[in-house]
């Protein structure tokens, strides 16, 4: 194989890249044209076929819709940190909008997106398409906005002197400074978010809204149509898919990008950690890339570049005449954001105020239970994630082995073996109880584990002397050598984890299965509940009463932890 | 012809505690072919100034005018080096040099035979498709010099831009953009050059502005007629160096004056650093030059100088032409072992420091060997004003602490003989 790197460029067979490409275009273009065929028949509402043979269609259906979802969330994530990061009025609403937003779980979105959806597209299945697009992507945008405006803000000052003496107009900014800084942040938050994604896919495709049900034929409702049928076989099918599919999508695209990411490296030193894939070698060396590269995207961006430079020269020239209409527009902007926000929270309000007490009781103990299931789930996920994170980061042989087993492993979405483990344990006492605690462990150790071993790796090789050399036992390395070093790290994957626990209720305080609703009292049962009710009043409450949970924990004991950590290392 | 012109530029940051002034009025202006450096210690705003200059920072007060124009946004004439480079590090060698063109929108070819022009210009070639973190500090450097050159400004600006390069690398493209300079190998019509360094901006420019630091101010111009290639040992350089240093200092080197103060103060420098010096130099063979030495060892001249002249005060080194020679005093001093080496500062200290010499007297003469700091501190007053005299005392402390001549308590704020110490015979040596 390694005769292959030589081979000079000019005499480049047709190679698997290529191959690879070509498959997934064709069965995209399948894809599509079937799925029309399947909404064109007159079906019943709730009625999926379990074939096995089918699996492989839905598993690109399913990847179609992530797909267009992460498009949109690039999308959405590019322009929101850019108002953030630019705009110094907007970034003091928007920043903490943000930890908001990322507190509320996907089915609270489900009623307000599906309205708004319907009544532009009424009764096709286009809408229904578009609900679940926008279901997903509510579930993967907001770690991705985070990690752009932390790059967008920490551009070294050099840098953009450089850019602004260069003269590079916004667009050849953001294509030469501001994308590429942020690359690396981007490609590992664009992973969490696909993780995301496929942990709540089961609760995107197939849903009940106002007791009616909705299912798009994909691997979650694949999956959550078998749990209901309780047919664990299928189930199986299922999940041997979506493992399947992950897995090739860590090799195909993810491995690749992180390899390619590594240009985007700001530090002038070597890094230890390097990330290779010879699949992204094969791509290079691939026909189709060639081509493209050479007669559709390198002309276009020469196009493009030509187009904005004469754009903004004329605009120059514009605003030189007229310097108010940049003012104008702002005031514009922001009033259309202030009356957005205005609008919504008068519509929140008059849905709270038919909240009676006795729902508000409901709530906060059903919150209650909820906020002692996501702890005990923390820490339990604690309890093995910090001896073995720590071992693992420090540690450069066992890292380097199972550095990427954890992430694939903790990229298979829980959520798809839950009804699995519900069969097991429903007929012991708490069942469900320990079922959900379960499912939340199971959907967000990897947060810790992760952090954990980044925070492990951190930790200066002479200290790590130092204190064998002055013969520290066990206890005196934890408390003066270790625990300092990764407490930054921990509160990062701890702010994540417990918003993650949170969010994962409401998978699993309510499932339907074996043709039976089980659920326990809690808020994510109680969100999930009036979400298919339509109980939207019931829902605001609930959601509100979640995300203020999340906001006000992460104020004020992650967030002081954090300081705490800080002036503890500086 | 007048290239830029700067009028009452004035800069200043205000904080909660106050307002400081880091440019106060400048004025000055570059004219064509001229090889300008800013020379000033760190803290003078000579970055600032430059910024300023190429329109990245807006002064509080006071206008930056460009062939006769004010300047309002990014000056249009200029291009500039920085100091670490400022690469795009996911461009190529050849992508970040072609990058400026781009934004003025030239087409690819054209891009490509200027870019390509620039890099063999400053020694590139070979290495166009190369990533700057693949090259050297040396080569990076030369890559930034290649994108402000492609632009063919009419100014170009330099960031202390040899500062992050060992001194040969440095050296080198040093003597590459002068040459460029003078046999007119690119369009540019004058230099600004930021440094620190003094024999750099007189090696290499023809005009000098020295700038004073809280707040920045113009100290002093000076034109440099030498022509070209100068030779930074010839009597006519070192002139000019220690010219510059004597300015920046506000005394010339070879006249200090200690000699005649001695008996009222001591240069405020601790023995460590007095210690340092004297190893440091008789590692040179015994001889270094001063303002080479500030260089290496990143200080600033008001930070060694006290050291130099603590050196000279104790018999240590003395200063000739801009250099200091280690005496024999001096070099078994750098030669001894610690015990050794107290004895000799003991001896040299007493001999050299009349009111070391004093303290111990007193301290002698007390029946219980106890003397509080506050009424040395009055003796002191008598000649310094009081914060002179904390320091000065500090420093009398920690030399007689180290010569073991006498302890110091902290608590009680009281210079003490130690009990089991004989009496030092005061006079023996004298």
């Amino acid at each position: 194989m390694p005769r292959l790197i030589w081979s000079p460029v000019k005499y480049r067979k047709f190679s698997i890249g290529d191959i690879i490409i070509l498959l997934f275009i064709g069965s995209i273009i399948y894809s599509i044209a079937t799925l029309n065929t399947i909404y064109s028949k007159p079906t019943q509402q709730i009625d999926l076929d379990l074939s096995p043979l089918k699996l492989p269609l839905y598993a690109i259906f399913s990847l179609i819709r992530m797909i267009f979802a992460y498009i949109i969330s690039l999308i959405f994530t590019i322009v929101y940190a850019y108002a953030a990061a630019y705009k110094k009025n907007l970034e003091k609403i928007l920043i903490p909008l943000l930890d908001i937003f990322q507190s509320i779980p996907v089915l609270s979105f489900l009623p307000p997106v599906f309205m708004a959806v319907i009544s532009l597209f009424p009764g096709s299945k286009i809408g229904l398409e578009i609900t679940s697009i926008i279901l997903i992507f509510t579930g993967q945008v907001w770690n991705m906005v985070f990690s752009f405006y932390q790059s967008l803000i920490s551009i070294p000052r050099d840098l953009r002197e450089a850019a602004k003496l260069l003269k590079l107009n916004p667009w050849q900014r953001f294509w030469n400074l501001e994308l590429p800084y942020a690359a690396i942040g981007l490609i590992w938050n664009s992973m969490m978010s696909w993780a995301g994604g496929w942990f709540f896919l089961m609760a995107c495709e197939m849903f009940t809204l106002t007791n009616q049900n909705f299912v798009l034929p994909g691997i979650g409702s694949y999956l959550s149509f078998s749990a209901i049928k309780g047919d664990l076989t299928k189930i199986f099918y299922g999940l041997f898919t979506l493992i399947i599919v992950i897995i090739l999508l860590d090799k195909l695209v993810w491995r690749p990008l992180l390899a390619w990411g590594q240009k985007f490296k700001i530090e002038f030193i070597q890094d230890e950690e390097t990330y290779e894939s010879r699949v992204l070698l094969w791509y290079r060396r691939s026909r189709i890339f060639e081509f493209i590269k050479n007669h559709i995207s390198d002309p276009l961006k020469e196009r493009l570049n030509q187009f904005f430079v004469r754009y903004y020269t004329e605009k120059v020239l514009k605003t030189q005449n007229t310097p108010i209409s940049p003012k104008i527009f702002n005031i514009i902007v922001s009033t259309f954001i202030g009356l957005l926000i205005l609008r919504g929270a008068f519509g929140l309000l008059n849905l709270l105020i038919k909240l009676p007490i006795s729902a508000w009781i409901e709530i906060i103990n059903a919150g209650i239970l909820t906020l002692l299931r996501v702890s005990l789930a923390v820490i339990i996920a604690l309890l093995w994630t910090l001896p073995l994170g720590v071992k693992i980061g420090m540690n450069p042989k066992l890292s380097k082995i199972f550095q990427p087993i954890v992430q694939i492993v903790a990229s298979i979405p829980a959520t798809a073996i839950f009804p699995v483990i519900v069969m097991y344990l429903l007929n012991l006492p708490g069942g469900l109880n320990l079922a959900s605690i379960i499912l939340m462990l199971l959907g967000t150790q990897w947060y810790l584990l992760f952090n954990i071993i980044a925070g492990g790796m951190s930790i200066p090789k002479d200290l790590i002397e130092v204190a064998k050399l002055l013969k520290l036992n066990r206890k005196e390395q934890w408390k003066i050598l270790i625990l300092p070093s990764i407490l930054p790290y921990l509160v990062t994957g701890g702010i994540t984890a417990m918003g993650g626990a949170f969010n994962a209720s409401i998978v699993s305080e309510y499932i339907e299965f074996q043709n039976k609703v089980i659920k326990i009292k809690g808020l994510g049962a109680l969100i999930t509940e009036a979400s298919s009710t339509g109980n939207n009043a019931l829902l605001a409450g609930s959601t509100i009463t979640m995300a203020i949970m999340v906001v006000t924990i992460n104020r004020l004991f992650w967030k002081r932890l954090f300081k705490k950590s800080e002036e503890l290392l500086s | 012809m007048e290239l830029l012109k700067l009028e009452n530029i004035t800069v200043s940051f205000t904080f909660p505690e106050g307002t400081v002034t880091v440019l106060d009025n400048i004025n000055f202006t570059v004219n064509e072919r001229d090889f300008l450096a800013l020379l000033g210690p760190s803290g003078s705003g000579k970055s600032t100034l430059l910024r300023i200059i190429a329109g990245l920072i807006k002064p509080n007060k006071g206008k930056v005018y460009f062939k006769g124009e004010e300047i309002k946004d990014i000056n249009p004439g200029v291009a500039m080096v920085f100091q670490n480079f400022a690469l795009f590090p996911w461009l190529t060698v050849l992508e970040n040099v072609e990058l400026g063109l781009k934004a003025k929108g030239l087409p690819p070819e054209e891009r490509r035979k200027k870019a390509t022009k620039a890099i063999d210009l400053i020694g590139l070639d070979g290495f166009e498709n190369a990533y700057p973190k693949e090259l050297s500090g040396g080569m990076r450097q030369r890559v930034g010099f290649a994108r402000a050159l492609v632009m063919e400004p009419d100014i170009l600006l330099l960031d202390e831009p040899f500062s992050a390069l060992d001194v040969l690398t440095a050296e080198n493209l040093r003597n590459d953009l002068i040459e460029l300079w003078i046999e007119k190998r690119i369009p540019t019509k004058a230099i600004i050059l930021v440094t620190h360094s003094i024999e750099e901006a007189v090696y290499m420019a023809d005009r000098i502005i020295l700038l004073s630091k809280d707040p920045g101010r113009i100290i002093k111009e000076i034109r440099i007629d030498l022509p070209h290639w100068r030779d930074k040992k010839s009597q006519e350089f070192l002139e000019i160096v220690d010219e510059i240093y004597s300015t920046l200092t506000g005394k010339p080197l070879e006249k200090i004056l200690w000699k005649e103060k001695r008996h009222i103060q001591i240069p405020e420098a601790s023995v460590g650093s007095i210690t340092g010096l004297v190893e440091l130099v008789n590692d040179l063979e015994g001889k270094a030059d001063i303002y080479k030495l500030g260089e290496e060892l990143l200080m600033d001249v008001e930070d060694l100088l006290p050291i130099v002249e603590a050196c000279e005060l104790l018999g240590f080194a003395e200063v000739k032409e801009g250099d200091l020679i280690l005496t024999e005093a001096g070099k078994k001093f750098a030669e001894a072992d610690v015990l050794e080496r107290k004895e000799i500062f003991k001896t040299l200290a007493i001999e050299k420091v009349p009111f070391l010499k004093q303290i111990v007297k007193v301290l002698q003469s007390k029946s219980n060997h106890k003397v509080p700091r506050a009424f040395f501190l009055d003796l002191l007053r008598k000649n310094l004003t009081p914060k002179e005299a904390e320091r000065q005392l500090d420093t009398l402390i920690d030399w007689g602490r180290y010569a073991e001549l006498f302890e110091y308590d902290d608590d009680k704020d009281e210079l003490y003989l130690p009990e089991t110490s004989e009496l030092i015979n005061l006079y023996s040596e004298a």
